[in-house]
């Protein structure tokens, strides 16, 4: 699946995508695949201030739990509560499906949007950690 | 990199080729639930009749007393003996097979151990009999942790935690009782991403802050990444040795040094102590605490509701900090139990553990000896490796360093198939084995984990590689076999996704369980 090119992306397999002082952040389609199903998403709630790098919510497939690591640091505004019912979603779509959108109170927050991975840096990553 | 399109070559032996045949097909496959066959009025019992004067419940209880006991089953003895007799045909035993789970050590449980646990005085000991009339019980315990602390090379030990996992968190709050006492319980522990996910549970359980070590590319721990994380603030790291990839972390030492010199303490996951035994001992190698599964190392038995003991060793140092009480020698050479411990985490588990398993695990250690003990260690690594050597051509190897009790391939020549590890555990089970342990450690892709132990025979292993080999052969050949396996079992592949997206944990009769009554089990 084409990774998009709107989107920055983590080492830790996250995606963010910015507008404006505002944006949305989900798991790759790598992640996904490589988890297997998805039987339960952990979100953070709403008026969370979360922080890049920092653990923000989990997401449990048959095979393991894994932490979720939050791109760049901001406020949350909305979760996406139908993954509560419908986890399989991250699994039929990960690049469109966000676990939550968030709020940054100036454009200072987003400097360390310029660490993370471009789309296409994001897939070389991938080929490199997959050897394939 | 280089990408490899060849199909290993695997020869199979030819008594597995084609499907593995069963004995015979049970005639009980389709055991109902005990409710479903329950009829009202049924009993299994006949009291005899009352010769004491008859008390009125209501009375005595009022609006306290339960007149509607609930889905209760009714049987007679029989039902009820054929029920869970049935029940018990369907399951797979270590008295009936391997149990290639690595991580696990799934060893023979020897029948010594369960000689001696039924021992009159041992088996009818009671909780609260007086110390005076318990001495042999104390002496078992003593006896028990003057021989751990032998093998571990520990200082001081407690019996108490049930099982591994709560003896990481017994130990891990003896880590936060000692730098409370310092002044400061510190917020961290580092975690290896090799770790048992019972590792960063038990530090968060304990109220730290988990942070993530990164495995360096053989596996082990990145010592330059470790230096740089270890501060004032870290309380302690959590590690396997060997590590949950069956290999021995040669710099333990260094890693020992750079916690010490913070004031931050090392913690060893005693699983993988069937490598160890009567090899090298953790205390020297710079642990200052660190828990045993009896369960595992000890051959008590594991799995199937054990129970389990994970017995806590420290360091003099943490020795203020055990949970009591503790058994202390008299003056007069007589043992007690000693609560006067002011500085003790309290206490973990009612009474003092699970003690059936402190006699079956001393059992186990007598029998051995210590040349037995380090002869175990020595077979237990010789088999993994004779399966190492047999089966590194069938799957890939991810980690080339020399392994010791347990080896880990992955599935990445069967992917290109699609099959996966967990499909390939399914087919073991055709073959009349358990399956090994799939997709974990979660830093190897497509995990497959096996640890033998020192149990098995040159036969039985070689039992298992032409399983297995044919298994590879058909994920060559016939991928749809054994992505859709098992295929000799009562049921068929389960829909584990559904399973836990959907769980159906409580029977609500036939109507609200969503199964169909009669569903045919699979008939092979």
């Amino acid at each position: 699946m084409a990774y998009s090119a709107a989107y920055k992306y983590t080492k830790t397999h996250e995606w963010v995508c910015v507008e404006g002082l505002a944006g949305s952040v989900g798991i790759t389609d790598y992640a996904q695949s490589s988890l297997g199903d998805i039987v339960f998403v952990e979100l953070p709630k709403i008026g969370d201030k979360v922080q890049a790098g920092k653990n923000f919510g989990s997401v449990e497939s048959v095979k393991a739990v894994s932490d979720l690591y939050a791109p760049v640091s901001g406020t949350v505004t909305e979760i996406n509560e139908a993954l509560n019912s419908a986890p399989e979603t991250i699994n039929a779509d990960a690049n469109l499906t966000w676990l939550y959108k968030f709020d940054v109170a100036d454009a200072g927050e987003l400097t360390s949007l310029a660490t993370l991975l471009d789309a296409s840096a994001y897939e070389t990553f991938v080929s490199e950690e997959t050897g394939h | 990199m280089s990408t490899m399109t060849a199909v290993p070559e695997v020869e199979a032996a030819t008594k597995f080729v084609g499907t593995p045949k069963k004995v015979s097909t049970h005639v009980n496959q389709n055991e109902g639930l005990i409710f479903e066959k329950s009829s009202p009025g049924k009993k299994a019992y006949r009291l005899a009749e009352l010769d004491v004067p008859a008390i009125d419940a209501k009375k005595l209880l009022g609006p306290a007393l339960r007149t509607d006991l609930g889905a209760m089953p009714e049987l007679s003895e029989i039902e009820i003996i054929r029920h869970f007799t049935r029940l018990s045909t369907w399951n797979y035993a270590i008295d009936l097979g391997m149990y290639p789970l690595g991580s696990c050590t799934m060893k023979y449980n020897g029948r010594v151990n369960e000689a001696v646990s039924r021992l009159e005085g041992i088996a009818e000991a009671h909780p609260y009999q007086p110390q005076a009339l318990a001495q042999g019980c104390l002496q078992i315990m003593k006896t028990l942790e003057d021989a751990l602390i032998e093998i571990t090379g520990m200082d001081a030990i407690t019996l108490q935690p049930a099982a591994g996992a709560h003896g990481e968190f017994t130990g891990i709050l003896m880590v936060r009782a000692y730098h409370e006492s310092r002044g400061n319980a510190r917020r961290k522990i580092i975690v290896p991403d090799s770790a048992h996910g019972t590792n960063p549970a038990t530090a968060a359980v304990v109220g730290y802050e988990v942070a993530n070590l990164k495995s360096n590319a053989q596996g082990m721990v990145d010592l330059a990444e470790l230096e740089r994380m270890v501060d004032e603030d870290t309380a302690a790291l959590m590690l396997t040795n060997p590590s949950t990839i069956g290999v021995f972390e040669s710099d333990i030492h260094k890693i020992a040094d750079i916690l010490h010199a913070k004031g931050a303490l090392l913690y060893m996951d005693g699983a993988n102590m069937n490598a160890l035994v009567g090899k090298t001992r953790p205390g020297d190698f710079g642990v200052d605490v660190m828990h045993l599964n009896l369960h595992k190392t000890f051959s008590t038995p594991h799995g199937g509701g054990g129970p389990g003991s994970g017995p806590v060793a420290c360091k003099a140092i943490l020795e203020p900090f055990l949970p009591k009480p503790i058994v202390v020698t008299e003056d007069d050479g007589s043992l007690a139990l000693s609560f006067d411990r002011p500085q003790s985490v309290g206490r973990v588990r009612i009474f003092y553990g699970n003690f059936g398993m402190f006699v079956r695990a001393l059992a186990y250690i007598l029998a051995n000896g210590p040349d037995g003990l380090r002869q175990t260690t020595e077979d237990a690594v010789l088999n993994a490796n004779y399966l190492r050597a047999k089966l590194k051509n069938a799957f890939e190897l991810p980690f080339q360093q020399p392994s010791l009790h347990e080896v880990v391939f992955s599935d990445k020549l069967q992917a290109k198939n699609g099959v996966k590890t967990g499909d390939m555990g399914k087919r073991l089970i055709d073959y009349g084995f358990h399956a090994y342990t799939v997709s974990f450690p979660l830093v190897v892709s497509g995990a497959m984990m096996i640890e033998p132990t020192e149990s098995e025979s040159r036969e039985e292993l070689d039992l298992l590689v032409d399983a297995l080999k044919q298994i590879a052969r058909e994920a060559a050949e016939n991928p749809e076999l054994v992505r859709t396996a098992p295929h000799s079992t009562r049921l068929q592949r389960l829909d584990e996704t559904a399973a836990a997206r959907k769980p159906v944990l409580r029977w609500r009769g036939q109507a609200e369980t969503g199964l169909e009554v009669g569903t045919p089990a699979k008939e092979w």
